[in-house]
């Protein structure tokens, strides 16, 4: 069924000069979409053109709609050479198929070209006359929506949530075809732009498709990456979560309180979020047509996959029914539970993959947390059979999600959330890897089953400490943790660390405020080809991670926290050296015990000016623990002391029985008195290995005061955010001379690297004191031999300091988050188990994971498959995490201590600036956060996502300012870029940003350089509240007014 | 070991007032940071000097991506590239065509030429002012000369329009134009003690009473220019020198006013005649572009150092030009009574102004 896209040439601003002689331009536009062209008349002599064109019509499937992008091309007119092109202007017109997007694109787009830059900009206007396919075997998927943001957009509430979707399409790069060889910089920049814009709406395309097929409306959390493997060609590859979502009408998200009444029928209501009362589901007899019919959309779900997940890949590392045996069912819960939990479980069984790429939940979707678990694998792209298909690496990630499924069943869960996956590729050599939080999420979501009577049990939780209560049973624990009740609500056993990749849930109760933890290593190899390359990589793998386990873990302690959460592991391969970087939140939970003092032990306490040594180190370490307990504001409630005595013996006794069939049958205690025993487990941590542990530790170099950072949306403790928000971007690229360097001189480097980073962008960003860095992303990349790149993106929020300001408005943010809350879903963050530990017997694990690579069924010839040692590796780190925690609990002795907090520091007064004063700009505004909110703001409408990619290429580096200009030039291009377009579809605020891709390569000795940037975020229509309450008079109006309004900007 | 590449782009440009004063007024990034650490910024803000350095060297590749922008202010609040409040882009702008007075009193009146841009380094050595500063400087006066000189219309209004600079700024600028497309001199010895300011009051003066558009701003021609046929009929004002019944006849007009009414009357009578004399000659010989050059200094030396020797206050010139504007009037024998008023109101204040 056609569409009819139709565009208008408006005018040109800005052009740069292209007839020396005249010092004008003789300018025209090329409009063009998929293989039908347009022309506008040439507009001699001017730099600020008015073609006024006429509307160029193009008929076409709706299938092309959705994967070309409209390439608009400005060219100088020449009578007696060939046309000069001046630039480019892609545009995805993917917002305008869909009915609640955008209508219409209309504004300034810079005109980009690959050698220049933006050379002026273009008016144009495009609008889609479309008329919906509902044929079934359709190839198009026109009206899903995609959401980058990782939560429930913030104007619609999820009917259902449908569960993983992903894709992932093949090409070859046209920068390593041969006729790169015989054109230009330009040509080949181009094609490889339009060919990127091309496979990512294909992608789109077919991840529609899918979601169509499971019933669903939307994709949440939809992440998109490009791997450029180089001669073995360019992959694009996206992962997200389908929904079925509605949107809230403006009218009744200010008046109702509870959105169920604008439910279209009771059984809709009964899977929606937010929705408190269990007494809902019980009151719900045999289901109704409706209900069945919604929840049949499941089943189709299966049949996307390319593989099934019956298939011998299905390697169950332990206990695959081990929940429904009533001899693990947790004495609180009892048989029904159990039974209620094996329903939900089998209902998820039955999608391929139980994964969630959000990161935070309506209310009553997650229930408990286990704990982070990831996968790697290290692969030869120069072994892939058939390298323009995408079968090989469908085969490959196939196997990593199955091992993210198996830790995950490992932890006693049934799903995984905050789920993502990245790649990390040097020459031949590329590292795939996956990480998410296993957890067990709410039964009214999943299941379908009559067995709503056994409600109760999952609701006895408390909302603020539910999640951190272990969905593992105590008698089985994958691996060893110190097990307690339950400091909140005393009648569960929670871990005493917990870590996720997820955000803090809102509904979490948190002492104090939270912190940006990072553990930093960097490790050298020795260059290698091929399979000894890939060899020595996965056999550095387990360290690497173990070491960045163990630096959080310290860190973690250092500050007086007990949970991780947003953890996200970046390891990136080059060809002297690993980098690694762990970058999480800290925070204390209520729920969890303190995590008390870190005490040194020395090894060998021959001599004296050692201990001493050693002595001073603990002082300053207690130092520094009081210093950030104070900073934090960490100062649990002394009542916790009380109820420790009983507790705590039983799970020890337990924990005992358990270990007593491991080798390290040593009980906690124990091992604090024994320091001879250290050295059976402390293989790698000699003597120097721990000092520079500490050193790093305590290198840290503590925050100016008023400054906070975390890498969550939100940071807890603080909530009275001023409407003040700075998004930015840095990038740094450091060069290692001296080519001989250990590995402590390597991490100090590397760790100084971040560390002077993170202290720049607390001074550059002085101004806006008392601030918080949120989302602050790092990420790390060896570009070449001797070079470490770290670039950052984050956005500074103002709030404000005054308490009495703070309460005042607290209570009037309370009442409208309420009301938020009740509609939209809010953000919410969640816990994570100390966790990379993802199997329960090592032996065991090896075992299944070498099967795997054994009988590989996917691959008909399969490449030379380095699972086997990526997994022989992670069932080794196994043991050593194993032993590692017996070792940290010997040496590093928890005690809970009990602090008094002192008030903040005073921080500077903030001078008052709001950014209000914008208006008046003849530019509309538009606000970019990599948060899915704005501070101070609703959000009244999604008008479609953004994803663009852009190369940039030089061949005058010096003259463009070296590198740091010619990047410096770039990254603002992309900024102005963003902006525009969000502009042109009516926004003013684009949220959920991310810069997934910033390759930057250089030929100094040529003058050359090159980079490609590849962006994506949700374009928004934002109100500010205070405009909101304004036209919350006449609710008649409301919403049209608040549309209107948004679009003028701040 | 060393930073290869350090960059930062905010989604807002930010840009710091304090660097950018340092980088306007051509500091080298080293030196930058060196003032910046005597300012105590470190102890303030926990900073060390590596992160100052990295500041400092990404907010000048800032300012020398904005430069660009800044040399057509219009275009800075409709492009696209940098994200910059508005009050924001008015302060770069104000800031960046801002200039010394020291310099400026140097290049007054100079052609805005090569080779006057040439001789910048000596400019530079004798004010102090760095060299790259005088550059921006000279360049900003010759980007404002180039973009008015063909403009039609008001001067103020034509320079405030295009450069988006605030009222007081436009009007400086507009003298500078001015001073420069009538290469008035004034780099004499005995005009080193008037500031600009002086020399900006007095160029608003003529700008507003003896150019085409101060009399029709409709006219096609512009303010840049003197009015030719007004210098023309300033030939006629001869007659009150040449005909000697009307200079007798006038100065005992004036004396008759001035009696009793000033301590320094015997001067002012005994010298009546040579400074009418001066004054009639300097509106003779505008005609001559020539001429017109020396208009300052033929008033310094012709009137004012003859006054100022005889120890007259500036409240006796303005009494004794009064007089001496209006007595005019009164001559039967003079019919020149347009051009006359037109000539002396702008001289008699320009004189007041720069009788210091």
């Amino acid at each position: 069924m056609p569409g009819k896209l139709k565009v208008k040439i408006v005018a040109g601003r800005h052009l740069p000069v292209m007839d020396r002689a005249s010092d004008l331009t003789d300018a025209f536009v090329d409009v063009k979409f998929g293989n039908t062209t347009f022309k506008t008349d040439v507009y001699p002599k001017s730099l600020n053109p008015q073609w006024n064109s006429e509307w160029f019509k193009f008929e076409v499937d709706d299938e092309d709609l959705q994967d070309e992008p409209l390439q608009i091309t400005v060219l100088d007119h020449d009578t007696y050479s060939a046309n000069d092109a001046i630039g480019k202007v892609y545009i995805d017109i993917d917002p305008l198929l869909c009915s609640e997007a955008a209508t219409v694109i209309s504004g300034w787009l810079p005109i980009y070209d690959t050698i220049h830059g933006i050379r002026g900009e273009i008016n144009v206007l495009v609008k889609v006359d479309f008329f919906n396919d509902l044929n079934r075997f359709r190839q198009s998927s026109c009206g899903v929506k995609f959401f980058c943001t990782t939560s429930i957009p913030r104007c619609y509430r999820a009917v259902m949530v449908h569960g993983f979707v992903e894709e992932l399409v093949v090409n070859e790069d046209p920068e390593y075809q041969w006729i790169d060889r015989i054109r230009t910089p330009r040509a080949s920049n181009e094609a490889r732009q339009r060919l990127i814009f091309l496979m990512s709406g294909e992608l789109q395309r077919k991840i529609g498709l899918k979601v169509l097929e499971m019933g669903g409306n939307a994709v949440v959390g939809y992440l998109q990456c490009f791997d450029l493997e180089g001669e073995s060609g360019l992959v694009v590859r996206a992962i997200g979560t389908a929904c079925t979502l509605e949107k809230i009408s403006t009218l009744t998200s200010a008046s109702a309180t509870h959105p169920s009444n604008s439910s279209p029928s009771k059984d809709m209501k009964e899977p929606v979020f937010g929705e408190e009362a269990p007494g809902i589901p019980l009151s719900s007899g045999p289901p109704t047509p409706l209900r069945v019919q919604t929840f049949s959309s499941f089943s189709p779900s299966k049949s996307y996959s390319r593989q099934s997940s019956s298939s011998d890949t299905e390697l169950s590392l332990t206990p695959k029914t081990g929940m429904g045996s009533g001899g693990s069912a947790g004495k609180e819960a009892g048989p029904l539970k159990a039974l209620l939990r094996q329903q939900t479980q089998s209902a998820l069984e039955q999608r391929e993959y139980p994964f969630f790429t959000l990161t935070s939940f309506p209310p009553g979707f997650l229930l408990h947390v286990g704990g982070v678990v990831s996968a790697r694998s290290v692969k030869l792209l120069d072994r892939i059979h058939n390298p323009d298909e995408p079968e090989t690496r469908d085969a490959w990630w196939e196997e990593i999600r199955q091992e993210i499924k198996s830790h995950a069943k490992a932890l006693g869960c049934h799903a995984v959330l905050g789920y993502s996956e990245s790649t990390s590729i040097c020459e031949e050599v590329c590292i795939l890897s996956a990480s998410g939080t296993a957890a067990i999420l709410g039964s009214r979501f999943v299941q379908d089953g009559p067995l709503d009577t056994d409600y109760r049990f999952e609701e006895v939780a408390p909302p603020g400490c539910g999640f951190c209560h272990i969905p593992y049973d105590e008698l089985n624990i994958p691996f060893p943790a110190q097990l307690t009740y339950c400091y909140y609500c005393r009648r569960f056993k929670v871990p005493d660390v917990l870590f996720t990749t997820i955000d803090l849930p809102t509904e979490a109760n948190v002492t104090g405020k939270g912190c940006l933890i990072q553990a930093r290593l960097c490790r050298t190899k020795k260059k290698a080809q091929g399979e000894g390359n890939a060899t020595a990589i996965s056999n550095l793998l387990p360290f690497l991670e173990y070491e960045l386990h163990t630096q959080l873990m310290n860190k973690l302690k250092l500050r007086g926290m007990n949970s991780l959460f947003g953890l996200r592991i970046q390891i990136s391969v080059g060809e002297t050296m690993l980098l690694g970087l762990a970058s999480a939140t800290g925070v204390y939970l209520t729920a969890l015990p303190s995590p008390g003092r870190i005490q040194i032990a020395g090894k060998t306490p021959s001599d004296i000016t050692y201990e001493q040594h050693i002595s001073n180190m603990q002082k300053k370490i207690n130092d520094t623990i009081a210093k950030n307990k104070e900073l934090y504001e960490v100062n649990p409630p002394e009542v916790v002391e009380e109820m420790i005595g009983s507790p705590i013996p039983e799970p020890r006794q337990r924990s005992r029985l358990l270990r007593s069939h491991s080798e390290s049958s040593d009980e906690v205690t124990e091992l604090d008195l024994s320091h001879g025993k250290k050295d059976a487990f402390v293989l790698e941590i000699d003597d120097t290995d721990a000092v520079e542990d500490i050193h790093a530790l305590l290198t840290d170099s503590p925050m100016p005061p008023g400054f906070y950072s975390c890498n969550t949306e939100i940071m807890p403790g603080i909530q009275n955010w001023t409407s003040a928000i700075q998004m930015f971007t840095s990038v740094r690229v450091f060069r290692l001379n001296n080519a001989n360097l250990t590995n402590q001189g390597l991490n100090k480097i590397f760790s100084d690297l971040c560390e002077n980073l993170l202290k720049s962008l607390y001074f550059k960003l002085r101004s806006m004191i008392p601030c918080c860095l949120c989302h602050l992303n790092f990420t790390v990349a060896v570009p070449e031999d001797e070079l470490i790149q770290v670039a950052v993106t984050a956005v500074a929020m103002s709030f404000y300091k005054d308490q009495t300001l703070e309460n005042g408005r607290q209570s009037g943010d309370k009442t409208l988050i309420k009301a938020i809350t009740e509609n939209d879903e809010q953000l919410q963050f969640n816990l994570e188990l100390n966790a990379e530990s993802s199997s329960s017997n090592p032996l065991s694990s090896t075992k299944g994971l070498s099967d795997v690579s054994g009988s590989h069924p996917s691959a008909r010839a399969p490449p030379v498959d380095y699972s086997s040692f990526a997994d022989r590796c992670s069932s080794w780190i196994e043991q050593l995490r194993l032993k590692a925690h017996t070792i940290r609990r010997g040496s590093v002795k928890t005690t809970s201590s009990l602090e008094k907090a002192s008030p903040l520091p005073e921080g500077r007064s903030r001078s008052l600036q709001s950014n209000r004063s914008y208006s008046g700009s003849s530019v509309t505004v538009v606000k970019m956060t990599p948060l899915s909110f704005i501070p101070g703001a609703k959000i009244t409408k999604y008008l479609g996502i953004i994803n663009m990619f852009f190369i940039r290429e030089t061949s005058s580096l010096r003259e463009e300012g070296g590198v740091s200009g010619f990047l410096h030039t770039f990254i603002a291009e992309v900024f102005a870029m963003v902006r525009a377009h969000v502009a042109a579809l009516g926004g003013n605020a684009l949220v959920s940003y991310s810069m997934k891709e910033c390759v930057f390569m250089e030929n100094p000795n040529k003058n050359q350089a090159q980079s490609l940037i590849n962006v994506s975020g949700d374009a928004v229509i934002f109100v500010r509240e205070s405009e909101l309450e304004a036209t919350s008079v006449q609710p008649q109006s409301a919403a049209t007014r608040e549309t209107s309004n948004g679009g003028d900007g701040t | 070991m060393s930073v290869e590449l350090d960059v930062f782009v905010g989604n807002t440009t930010i840009m710091d007032k304090e660097v950018f004063q340092l980088w306007l007024n051509g500091y080298t990034v080293s030196d930058a940071v060196k003032v910046r650490i005597e300012g105590g910024i470190m102890e303030e803000c926990e900073a060390n000097a590596e992160v100052l350095l990295s500041d400092t060297m990404d907010q000048y590749r800032t300012f020398q991506m904005c430069e660009r922008l800044l040399h057509h202010p219009a275009k800075l609040s409709n492009q696209l590239l940098f994200q910059i409040p508005p009050d924001r882009q008015a302060m770069l702008i104000e800031r960046y065509y801002a200039f010394d007075d020291a310099f400026v009193r140097e290049v007054l009146g100079k052609k805005l030429s090569k080779g006057t841009k040439k001789d910048l380094d000596d400019v530079s050595a004798k004010t102090g002012i760095m060299l790259k500063s005088c550059r921006r400087q000279f360049d900003n006066f010759k980007r404002v000369f180039k973009v008015v000189e063909e403009l039609k219309g008001p001067l103020v209004e034509n320079i405030q329009q295009h450069f988006l600079l605030p009222d007081q700024l436009g009007r400086d600028y507009a003298a500078i134009v001015f001073f420069a497309s009538n290469r008035f001199e004034t780099g004499k010895k005995k005009l080193q003690y008037l500031t600009f300011q002086d020399f900006a009051f007095c160029a608003g003066q003529l700008i507003n009473h003896w150019t085409v558009g101060a009399v029709d701003n409709m006219m096609d021609d512009m303010d840049v220019d003197l009015d030719k046929e007004f210098l023309q009929d300033l030939k006629d004002l001869k007659i009150l020198i040449t005909d000697k019944d009307l200079l007798d006849q006038h100065k005992s007009l004036v004396c008759t006013a001035l009696r009793g009414k000033t301590n320094v009357f015997n001067e002012m009578e005994a010298n009546f005649k040579n400074l009418s004399r001066s004054l009639v000659n300097i509106a003779a010989k505008l005609i001559n572009a020539k001429d017109v050059r020396d208009f300052f200094i033929d008033l310094v030396e012709k009137f004012i150092e003859p006054c100022r020797s005889d120890r007259w206050t500036s409240i006796d010139v303005n009494l004794y030009l009064t007089h001496y504007t209006n007595s005019a009037h009164i001559l039967d024998t003079f019919k020149h009574h347009g051009v006359w008023t037109r000539y002396m109101g702008v001289i008699k204040s320009c004189i007041l102004r720069i009788y210091h």
